[in-house]
């Protein structure tokens, strides 16, 4: 019975440390992918073995007080003490002691991360937070896109925060620590990061009801390949070739679509809502909710308010045709 | 009716002081917010366009008499001159009611100029310090002319000094706190 | 249930009461029930995060539950909680027979209510507030949270603050001014210390919270800017101003907790405090450190490296003081002849799992770590450890051990040993594994995560920790109700502890002590067992306070009246506030009962009453 309880405890503590070193994270703060990140999670590892130290000596004293000073029957009354000097002045030097050994390199770290980065040649990004989406446009290369940003390996991304709403804060855990969108000011973020993949976000200040599912990508290529992302991606949108697709169009600019969304090189300039000019070549739909499949992006038109609760977009009335051809349309858009 | 205390002070007035203490911090974050938005405001009037100095000089200089006559208040009650305590308490009172009617006078006149509390940055700060100090001075016009109308009625003399001193204890905060205002409003404007 | 002997029963005296240990039972039994309530919202956002994807909660209802919780928790069920404590103890370890100001004590307690029951009010109203406790600027203004529900949250907290600055207000004074002869501050018990100073933090961190409100309140109902971007302002001084108060606020709910727990340690250890005074001065330096590291709340906003690092270094430092106060703990004990009854079961618990949530604080103390680690499980793990293996340990240590004292009956050992045990499990059941899902990304306030980022166990964990917690409150329940009807009798001093509430009877008689005591040393119900510190002057054998006090007090004593204005005084204010939704003609006769109940009650003789 008891050797029983032993392995099933044994068990349940298996589960726990694979769930929390092997599997996939990709959200964690623990598996950084940028020199910002990886900083950070040095520091982390500094700190944390410190009070793991200071836990196990506390908590080894304290066992050892409980048992051991536990009143036995026909226990006396114990000598009373006051206080003794020397060991007051000893436990608090040594805490005072960890404390400098933690803040040395926390303040070593501080003046990188919370400066701005010294690298001319990094990648200026502007990064802006909206309830509940993110717009990334990219200055020098004309590109202005949602949910999903393209960086390339090894060079330094230099992030330029800014909220149009409330405040929110832009969180990749593999890349960076977060920052916050402030709303009237311009905020920094830097990394460089230092190996390719896709990297989950999400937005990290409580923003209002959708905040939850203000996700992003951030994919780090291959230089080669960003470059082939970022030259097509520059470019207006392409005219649909098949006739599901130009159907598509059709249904797109005849309805509220327009009033919200951009497709550049059509006549939809719509501001308030994400830039879908090339949105075929995205992974996912509304932030990072859903991948990007045609039965998917078929769901969230039929049932916006569904998939997720509260966002601005209207369920316009559409038939299942024509949320087929729109489907089409939007999948052309690459 | 109570006994002696463990400091010394009686009871009521280590709660007034306390009491103070607490409205510092109060004062201090309005204050502190006026200064940190001073120079922001982005939509006209601005506060040079508006403040009248030498007007609030005028009524800063009755309010600050208003303490010394609150100093003859508190003298005369401790020697129970109680002739003495109904004039320098009366004046205390009016001397705050002129101040409270040039402050009436003055939002008037700012509303009047095309600066309504929700106008800009410079109104919101501005009404709202001014005004929460202004609501002090009428809660201590009120409070004073609670303790004349008892040295009228006959119910407060020479026992009831220490009242009296609380009531000018929070009067003269009141005072040093409009000081301060006055300096960092109108005279850094 | 008779709490005083020869005392008024019945509703009315309930509600014109102005002594200070039946103000300490309401204060505990309306607290004790807006933590159930708020408890059950936690259960309820546990329940929706159980697994990834469950629409078991809306993403607007998870909001407004959120928000409720934490508002609760920390105004409506830790600080009265609190306070009940201050009440029923702080009194009589001091000798006094009752507060300094009797009447502002009830007032405290009536704003105290009506602002939580005018919170609770938006429920049935369908507008319950969304934005947080801590209500972030420019989210809660009408631009982005229409609606009323914002303005419970605002008005409910102005009107409970003046409740708390009152009783700041009048504790301050008390323990000031009120000590029985010779009872002199280094002589005071712990408990009544650190009473002593959160009272000065309630008192010096409300009012900046107040005036955050009243910007908060005239942006929204008078269409000022005071965090209005557009206009030249700047929305991040709402979160200087909350912080300023909140973290404050974080010691004024841990401090008392300390405080109980440094009487409850050498009761149970059977041997004086060690080093009181260094334990003293470490929670006054506590407080004052907490007035500058608020920004550690903010290290994400980008105010730049030095002011980043000044405030993560001024954070690390609070970290001396506290373990200053457990290794003094630990020291207590050292050589002690230990007692695990609840009271010190409760205390061992704190020590144990306040210092993990201390260490998890360090961690983001470091700034660049809490880069990482804010807004997520993490701290959602972090505080918890403290506020419930700190705070709520803390009180229910000081409920076990003064029970007996405040009604006069034993509670059963065994139901609270399995209180405190389904306590502790479920405590670290729920919050230990929120270090993971923080650490691997799981932000706070999000009513869903997604599948695959490898949260799933470690939320299903919590969700059954939380069910723990739930059923932990039942040994409680039945051990209350098992004690109603048999528990029993008390007597003075059952657990021989040494300060003065433990000579008079238990319950105490409405006047607390038939003979004010004199005081010659601390701990003087000890006194002949503890050896003279040669130095302390006045410390021979011998001392003067009796062990037990007088069965009748030996001439009459008089204690203050029964008074309704407190009340009245605080329904105005209560009518005032219901009519800042609105209605400017509630509000002004809101503002002539609040007149009238101050009036009648500063013209009302306060003392009379003669006891036998």
């Amino acid at each position: 019975m008891r050797r029983r309880a032993i392995a099933a405890l044994v068990l349940f503590l298996g589960v726990l440390v694979s769930q929390g070193c092997g599997g996939e994270y990709p959200q964690s703060t623990l598996h950084p992918s940028s020199d910002s990140a990886t900083l950070i999670d040095q520091l982390f590892d500094q700190i944390f073995w410190w009070a793991v130290g200071v836990f196990v000596v506390v908590t080894g004293i304290l066992i050892y007080v409980f048992v051991r000073f536990r009143e036995r029957p026909g226990d006396g009354r114990p000598k009373q003490v006051h206080g003794h000097l020397l060991l007051e002045v000893g436990w608090t030097l040594a805490p005072a002691l960890i404390l400098v050994a933690i803040a040395i390199p926390t303040i070593r770290a501080i003046f990188i991360i919370d400066r701005s980065t010294p690298d001319p040649e990094a990648l200026v990004i502007e990064v802006i937070g909206k309830q509940w989406w993110w717009e990334f446009r990219y200055p020098e290369l004309g590109i202005v896109t949602a949910n999903e940003a393209h960086v390339p390996l090894g060079r330094t991304v230099d992030l330029r925060l800014r909220s149009a709403d409330v405040m929110h804060s832009f969180w990749v855990p593999r890349l960076a620590g977060k920052r916050d969108l402030v709303p009237g000011i311009e905020n920094q973020l830097w990394f460089r990061p230092d190996s390719v993949g896709v990297y989950h976000g999400q937005c990290a200040e409580f923003c209002g009801t959708a905040h939850a599912l203000m996700g992003m990508r951030l994919i780090v290529d291959e230089p080669a390949d960003f470059e082939r992302w970022a030259r097509a991606n520059a470019e207006p949108a392409s005219t649909p070739a098949d006739a599901e697709a130009r159907a598509g169009q059709g249904v797109f600019m005849a309805n509220a679509c327009v009033s919200c969304h951009a497709v550049r090189g059509t006549p939809a300039e719509g501001q308030f809502g994400p830039d879908l000019t090339h949105f075929g070549s995205r992974l996912t739909i509304a932030s990072g909710v859903l991948d990007n499949t045609p039965g998917n992006l078929a769901r969230w038109l039929d049932s916006t308010q569904h998939v997720k609760p509260g966002n601005p977009m209207p369920e316009v009335e559409l038939s299942d045709a024509q949320i087929r051809q729109l489907v089409a349309y939007l999948g052309s858009l690459r | 009716m109570e006994g002696p205390t463990s400091t010394g002070i009686p009871n009521r007035k280590l709660a007034m002081w306390t009491f103070i203490g607490s409205e510092c911090m109060l004062f201090g974050t309005l204050i502190a917010t006026y200064m940190i938005y001073r120079g922001r405001n982005l939509v006209p009037p601005y506060p040079h366009d508006l403040l009248n100095i030498p007007f609030i000089t005028v009524t800063t200089f009755v309010l600050l008499m208003s303490s010394l006559m609150m100093v003859l208040a508190l003298a005369a009650v401790q020697r129970n001159d109680l002739r003495a305590t109904k004039l320098w308490l009366g004046l205390t009172a009016l001397f705050g009611l002129i101040f409270l009617g040039g402050q009436y006078y003055e939002f008037s006149h700012f509303v009047h100029e095309g600066l309504p509390l929700s106008r800009n940055l410079f109104s919101s700060t501005f009404f709202v310090l001014t005004g929460t100090h202004g609501a002090h001075v009428a809660g201590g016009v009120i409070w004073l002319s609670t303790l004349l109308v008892r040295t009228v009625n006959g119910k407060l003399d020479a026992r009831h000094a220490e009242t009296v001193e609380i009531a000018g204890l929070y009067w003269h905060f009141v005072d040093v706190v409009w000081i301060i205002l006055f300096t960092l409003i109108y005279l850094l404007v | 249930m008779a709490m005083t002997d020869a005392h008024p029963t019945g509703i009315w005296s309930w509600l014109t009461t102005v002594d200070h240990k039946r103000i300490a039972i309401m204060y505990f039994v309306v607290g004790f029930a807006f933590l159930l309530v708020a408890g059950f919202e936690g259960q309820l956002i546990r329940l929706q995060l159980a697994a990834p994807g469950r629409d078991f909660l809306d993403p607007d209802l998870y909001n407004q539950l959120f928000t409720m919780h934490g508002t609760t928790m920390v105004f409506f069920a830790g600080m009265p909680l609190v306070v009940a404590f201050f009440n029923f103890v702080v009194p009589l370890q001091i000798g006094a027979r009752d507060v300094a100001f009797p009447r502002l004590n009830a007032f405290s307690f009536w704003v105290f209510l009506f602002g939580g029951l005018f919170l609770y009010a938006s429920i049935p109203l369908r507008a319950m507030p969304d934005g947080g406790w801590f209500a972030y600027m420019p989210l809660t203004n009408p631009e982005y949270s229409p609606g009323p529900g914002i303005d419970f949250y605002v008005l409910s907290l102005l009107i409970s603050g003046v409740g708390s600055i009152a009783g700041g207000l009048n504790f301050l004074v008390t323990i000031l001014n009120m000590r029985a002869p010779g009872m002199t501050f280094m002589r005071m018990p712990l408990f009544t210390w650190m009473a002593l100073i959160v009272s000065a933090l309630i008192l010096l961190a409300f009012p900046p919270f107040t005036v955050g409100l009243i910007f908060m309140l005239f942006d929204r109902s008078f269409g000022t800017h005071f965090f209005d971007a557009a206009a030249g302002a700047d929305p991040v001084l709402w979160q200087h101003l909350f912080w300023v108060f909140g973290h404050p606020e974080v010691y004024i709910l841990i401090l008392p907790a300390f405080g109980i727990v440094s009487d409850v340690i050498p009761t149970y250890s059977r041997k004086i405090l060690f080093g009181y005074p260094v334990v003293v001065f470490s929670g006054v330096l506590i407080a004052f450190l907490g007035f500058g590291v608020w920004v550690h709340h903010m290290f994400s906003v980008g105010l730049g490296p030095v002011v980043n690092a000044v405030f993560g270094g001024a954070t690390m430092l609070i970290a001396i003081p506290t373990g200053i106060k457990i290794f003094n703990w630990i020291a207590t004990m050292w050589g002690g002849r230990l007692r695990f009854r609840t009271a010190m079961l409760y205390a061992a618990g704190l020590v144990a799992t306040f210092t993990i949530g201390g260490l998890s604080g360090v961690m983001h103390s470091s700034p660049p770590a809490d880069l990482q680690q804010t807004d997520t499980y993490f701290v959602v793990a972090h505080f918890h450890y403290v506020l419930i293996g700190g705070t709520v340990f803390g009180l229910f240590c000081g409920f076990y051990y003064w029970f007996p004292k405040a009604t006069g009956r034993m509670l059963h050992e065994g139901l609270g040993k399995a209180h405190f045990w389904l306590t502790f499990l479920a405590l670290n059941v729920t919050f230990f594994p929120m270090h993971f899902s923080g650490l691997l990304g799981m932000p706070r306030r999000t009513y869903t995560y997604a599948e695959g980022l490898g949260l799933d166990v470690f939320n299903l964990i919590s969700t059954i920790g939380a069910f723990i917690f739930t059923l932990s409150f039942v040994p409680l329940v039945w051990n209350l109700w098992r004690t109603w009807r048999r528990g029993e009798a008390a007597g003075h001093n059952p657990w021989d502890a040494s300060t003065l509430e433990w000579t008079t009877a238990s319950p105490p008689p409405h006047y607390n002590f038939a003979e004010i005591p004199t005081v010659d040393r601390r701990d003087p119900l000890w006194h002949p067992y503890i050896e003279p510190e040669s130095r302390r002057a006045g410390d021979e054998p011998g001392g003067a306070v009796p062990r037990r006090q007088p069965d009748e007090p030996p001439e009459p004593v008089i204690m203050p009246n029964p008074s309704y204005w407190p009340l009245v005084l605080a329904v105005g204010m209560l009518l005032m506030t219901i009519g800042a939704l609105g209605s400017l003609g509630l509000t002004l006769f809101g503002l002539f009962v609040t007149a009238v109940g101050l009036f009648a009650w500063a013209f009302e003789p306060p003392f009379g009453e003669e006891a036998h």
